[in-house]
């Protein structure tokens, strides 16, 4: 029984999501070999090589691999998936991308998203968007698994001196076409990954008000999110929205700001470690699930807010 | 140019999901229903392509039960040509799903396929890049922009870091993000007209394809409750409290 993992890379360096799902795989099983598939990436191979709970790396380059289409990169995972009992890759968008791929061209049926490993067959995965969580049993032989990195724990970087094996790149269908990618232009972090996330809701009441979220945003170094109602009302672009049609998000602090706590926007936020509501509502449902719950008007919150923020020494980045 | 645009019966994004109290999955009865939110951004995507004189017939499919069709109704609703309804009464995986609609496009022979990035209630994200490798095609999945060109799908992609930018070769699969558009809203007359476009009936068991499920459901429970937190009078206490015993600032 061993376990082939995917990993995510940007052809110079290793994505420490990889770290979270090579932890989550040393549950399942300890022989884990870890696919650096990529072109002139030999800087990440030897990065991955040296994760103490990697047993062995496997290389492979070609131009083809740089941008990891799902197109390109399927066959070579499908051709080294015969020796593995589990295939395994991280639920964000490069998982989601060509796990089900390889899935389908290997008939087996995937399981996506899993926060807990009972077993190497039985998994707890979130359905609708976090309002539930099933424990499901794959009966296929193989398993094609993603793994949501932010339910476990990164692998140590360190200590370990794992074999880098090179492969061979195999022919690719020459189908699609890697263009351009442009990262997001904030200074802040991506709204997914952020240790902290403060949001704005309809109580906002226009887009230049978000001004008092952004100025606290600069001083935690927090990504912006908002409700589908003030992205619905025009305050805000789409790409922020939190909430079950928009992006689940599990940072260490979520601070609500002017957000009642409808049932969509809770699906996206309530597995964050510590949560604040900020309203001036007292009976919102936000405050049902805040750890701690200011009823106030924002509008003199916020200011006081960042005014007690710069009073502090040291702020947690 | 023809386009596929595949939909789903889903329980509708502002209902409150209640999980049964034997562990076997939500309540579904009495419960409303719609169409899977970035099922209907594919549904618009592929009505305007036909609007602007690059589509010729869009076709929606949905597979389900019986009442599925009203998402194909819905579809057609809003500018789609016919329907496609292919009945079965028990759940299909993702698996089976692609099964399925790879038997669909074989028979239909679209140009595109459309469909939602993931399902909002099962939350798999998999139906269309599994479509995609059965059929041999590429893909193009969490799509904010799609333009078309000759021969080639030009798609921008929402990913973690931030917009990526791929061109495909037709045929393809594009599953799309809610970004991409703004969908519209049946008029009456629309609704009306909608109730004499055809929708074709077909059976699973009538398409020769296996789709024996093979992940057991073992539980479905609720998510740990967080514990009520508390009140607090001042933004001097809150900021004390996040430093000092949240510690995380």
């Amino acid at each position: 029984m061993s376990i082939l993992l995917i990993a995510e890379h940007d052809n110079s360096s290793l994505k420490v999501f990889t770290l979270n799902v090579i932890y989550a795989a040393s549950k399942i099983n300890a022989d884990i070999h870890v696919l650096v598939a990529g072109n002139k990436s030999e800087n990440v191979a030897k990065e991955v090589a040296a994760v103490p709970l990697v047993k062995k790396v496997l290389y492979s380059e070609s131009p083809n691999y740089e941008n990891y289409l799902a197109e390109n990169i399927t066959p070579l995972i499908v051709k080294l998936a015969e020796g593995y009992t589990h295939i395994i890759a991280s639920a964000n968008t490069f998982g989601k991308n060509f796990m089900p791929r390889v899935a389908a061209l290997l008939d087996i049926s995937q399981v996506s998203d899993i926060m807990t490993i009972n077993s190497p067959d039985t998994f707890v995965r979130p359905i609708y968007a976090g309002n539930a969580f099933a424990t499901v049993k794959s009966s296929d032989k193989k398993k094609c698994i993603t793994i949501r990195p932010t339910s476990f724990d990164p692998a140590p970087t360190s200590g370990g001196s794992a074999s880098i094996e090179k492969i061979d790149a195999i022919d690719i269908p020459n189908i699609s076409k890697f263009i351009k990618r442009e990262e997001a232009k904030s200074e802040r972090p991506e709204l997914g990954t952020a240790r902290v996330v403060i949001s704005g809701g309809r109580g906002m009441q226009s887009g230049d008000n978000f001004k008092l979220i952004n100025a606290i945003a600069d001083k935690l170094n927090a990504a912006i999110g908002a409700s589908r109602a003030a992205v619905d009302a025009g305050y805000i672009s789409n790409d922020h929205q939190v909430g079950q049609t928009g992006k689940v998000v599990v940072p260490d602090l979520y601070i609500a700001v002017g957000i009642s706590g409808a049932i969509q926007h809770l699906a996206g936020m309530k597995e964050s470690k510590i949560i604040v509501a900020i309203n001036k509502d007292g009976e919102a449902p936000i405050f049902s699930i805040a750890d701690y719950g200011l009823e106030a008007d924002l509008f003199d919150a916020l200011p006081q807010f960042l005014e007690e923020l710069n009073k502090l020494n040291t702020i947690q980045k | 140019m023809k386009i596929l645009v595949a939909v789903k019966r889903v329980i509708d994004y502002n209902v409150q999901i209640r999980v049964k109290e034997d562990g076997t999955g939500v309540h579904t009865d009495n419960v409303k229903m719609s169409t899977n939110p970035p099922d209907d951004n594919a549904v618009e995507e592929a009505v305007k392509l036909k609007e602007s004189g690059k589509a010729k017939e869009v076709i929606a499919v949905t597979i389900g039960e019986e009442k599925a069709q009203e998402t194909v109704r819905k579809a057609l609703a809003v500018g789609v040509d016919r329907g496609i309804h292919v009945k079965t009464d028990s759940y299909v995986e993702p698996l089976g799903v692609a099964k399925i609609l790879k038997k669909i496009v074989e028979k239909e022979k679209p140009d595109l396929v459309f469909m939602g990035k993931q399902a909002i209630d099962d939350d798999c994200n998999q139906t269309g890049q599994m479509l995609a490798a059965l059929l041999g095609w590429s893909q193009g999945t969490f799509a904010s922009k799609i333009q078309l060109k000759d021969k080639i799908v030009q798609v921008i992609r929402e990913v973690d870091e931030g917009l990526e930018t791929i061109e495909i070769n037709l045929p393809a699969i594009v599953t799309c993000d809610l970004r991409l558009n703004e969908p519209r809203y049946a008029s009456l007359p629309n609704i009306m007209k909608a109730k004499k476009k055809p929708i074709e009936q077909i059976f699973v068991k009538d398409l020769g394809v296996n789709v024996t499920n093979r992940i057991q459901q073992l539980k479905v429970e609720e998510p740990p409750k967080r514990k009520g937190g508390i009140k607090v009078k001042t933004v001097a206490e809150l900021v004390s409290k996040l430093k000092n015993e949240a510690k995380v600032i």
